[in-house]
């Protein structure tokens, strides 16, 4: 049979087969790749506030850099952190290689430049009136930093999606870190290549369709709930 | 203090719960993990899907699988990062004991290699010998050099090296041949390089395992031309990681674990494996056959191809552990 029709067919099958280990192996991707993301937001946030609220010497440079790291091949990440969480290697006496920390530690790490490089363009998009008007009006810096953080908030949120389908759909990393352990550590991504290596390419391609339609599915209610928060607040104050 | 910097306190204290979280987890909360590391064919066949199942039904242990080539398997062994290794390749698991990272090497499977092409045969290389048939290919090669006669892994694995000591053995230098312009080299899995040779109308060496698992469901449609013969000999080893050279290895899980394979379940579990959906054995149980020296010559095969001195493993790497070589 043709694969890709073998593949549709399977997708569906599989969403309504009620099969803990195919329900176990979705959970696992979006929780790793969720954690991952809220980790990369944190570490990407202040970061970006510091790049966009500031000016400083060599800060083209620093943007630069971490708009190349965003183009980072992510088997290469992949097998950097492999040595770095290896045994052998300096984070060895952890213990995380192959574990489910790993994965969601790498996958912060690729997403990271990501959310920086969007974060921080929209944090210089808001108008630097912005920042003087909060000041006048008796802002902390602190105040200050957060108010203009809320008026990015459509970028900052991109760039958290932009994350979140980079970390939920790449495969060299939870591949090289996370070793695609059955029931362990394996999410889509990496069924799709075992899938592929084990030539049963029908199946492959429903864990491609079933990525694809669980990114579609988040990707619109976050789109929804922004749309629903507009017009709440709009509702709200008329002015 | 400021926002950032307020955010960052944050950011630090998720990472410290997430990886805190994790080490609590495999410490108190999951079973023993036993890491083992392995070649493709013995994983992408699915037997070790099966072994696993089989033994954690009566084991209180989760059995980690990692699959990669044989030369990575042995990489990451010896880096610690796997308790057991399976792999197929006698000339690095030599080195692999000498080096000291491995002991209690026992031999559990055997099976043959396969010379796959198009079903047409371009280069008649049907009926010869390992070989003769790759002199044919060798001259097939040169003649249509404007097409890729030969795709090879070209990796580190246990396939690869037996296609390099074939080479060997027709009398050509591998590493020559292989920038001749018929010779494509993948730098990939198994299943991948038969895909390869299969949109080429290429010949290729593989393991039967995998050959069959693609062939069966019509995703290659290349033909299994030559099998068998002392030359395709594919014989799979397991050794423990030596925690004296290693250091957090579960040693003791691990011989539990080969004691297991070598016992008669385990080779039942091998030698029947798929034996029902190929009609064909995929791998034959090594233990008994070499206790009783039958069948020959398969035997007499493993003992001059992945014997070390005469023993399938020296008695300087037992370990202490002689129970299982008796």
């Amino acid at each position: 049979m043709n694969p890709i029709i073998d593949g549709i067919q399977k997708a569906f099958q599989l969403i309504f087969s009620g099969d803990p280990t195919f329900y176990g192996v979705v959970y696992r991707s979006l929780f790793f790749s969720g954690v991952a993301t809220i980790l990369a937001a944190l570490w990407g946030t202040p970061i970006a506030m510091l790049i966009g609220l500031r000016e400083f010497r060599g800060k083209t440079l620093v943007k630069n850099f971490f708009n190349t790291m965003i183009g980072m091949p992510t088997v290469a990440l992949g097998l950097i952190l492999y040595l770095v969480f290896s045994r052998a290697g300096p984070l060895g006496p952890l213990g995380l290689l192959y574990t489910p920390a790993a994965i969601m530690l790498g996958e912060a790490v690729l997403v990271t430049p990501l959310i920086i490089s969007i974060t921080a363009n929209a944090i210089e998009a808001v108008d630097p009136e912005m920042m003087n008007l909060a000041r006048t009006l008796g802002a902390s810096e602190s105040q200050t930093s957060i108010a203009i953080l809320k008026e990015a908030m459509n970028g900052v949120i991109l760039g958290n999606i932009a994350g979140f389908n980079r970390a939920i759909a790449e495969l060299g990393v939870a591949l090289l870190v996370g070793g695609g352990i059955l029931g362990t550590t394996d999410v889509l991504t990496t069924d799709i290549s075992l899938y592929t290596q084990r030539g049963d390419l029908g199946l492959a391609i429903a864990f491609g369709i079933i990525l694809l339609l669980i990114v579609f599915g988040i990707n619109l209610i976050i789109m929804l709930a922004k749309k629903a928060r507009f017009l709440l607040t709009f509702g709200r104050s008329p002015q | 203090m400021k926002a950032w910097q307020k955010i960052l306190i944050a950011a630090a204290l998720a990472t410290v719960i997430v990886i805190a979280g994790t080490i609590v987890y495999f410490d108190y909360f999951a079973r023993r993990r036993l890491r083992i590391s392995t070649t493709t064919s013995l994983y992408d066949t699915g037997l070790l899907d099966e072994i696993k199942s089989t033994y954690e039904a009566t084991h209180n242990i989760d059995i980690h699988i990692i699959s990669a080539g044989t030369g990575i398997a042995l990489q990451q062994a010896s880096a610690g990062d796997a308790d057991i290794v399976l792999v197929h390749a006698p000339s690095q698991e030599l080195t692999f004991l000498e080096n000291g990272y491995g002991v209690c090497r026992k031999i559990i499977a055997y099976n043959y290699f396969t010379i796959v092409g198009p079903s047409a045969d371009p280069a008649r290389i049907t009926g010869e010998n390992a070989t003769e048939a790759l002199k044919k290919i060798f001259a097939y090669g040169r003649e249509h050099s404007d097409q890729t006669i030969w795709v090879s892994r070209g990796d580190n694995s246990g396939t690869f090296s037996k296609e390099t000591s074939l080479w060997t053995a027709a009398g050509y230098n591998q590493t020559e041949i292989s920038s001749e312009s018929w010779y494509a080299t993948t730098g990939a899995g198994m299943a991948n390089t038969l895909n390869v040779a299969n949109q080429k109308g290429a010949y290729t060496l593989s393991d039967i395992g995998t050959y069959l698992s693609l062939y069966k469901p019509g995703t290659i449609q290349l033909k299994s031309i030559i099998a068998g013969g002392k030359s395709l000999l594919n014989v799979y080893s397991v050794m423990a990681v030596n925690p004296a050279k290693v250091s957090n290895v579960s040693f003791n899980d691990a011989i539990d674990f080969i004691k297991w394979l070598v016992s008669d379940t385990g080779q039942q579990v091998i030698d029947n494996y798929a034996v029902a959906e190929y009609s064909q054995h995929l791998f034959y149980g090594a233990v008994q056959a070499l206790k009783n020296g039958s069948p020959q010559p398969d035997v007499s095969w493993i003992q001059s191809y992945a014997y070390f001195n005469d023993t399938e493993c020296p008695a300087q790497w037992r370990d202490d552990h002689p129970e299982l070589y008796s």
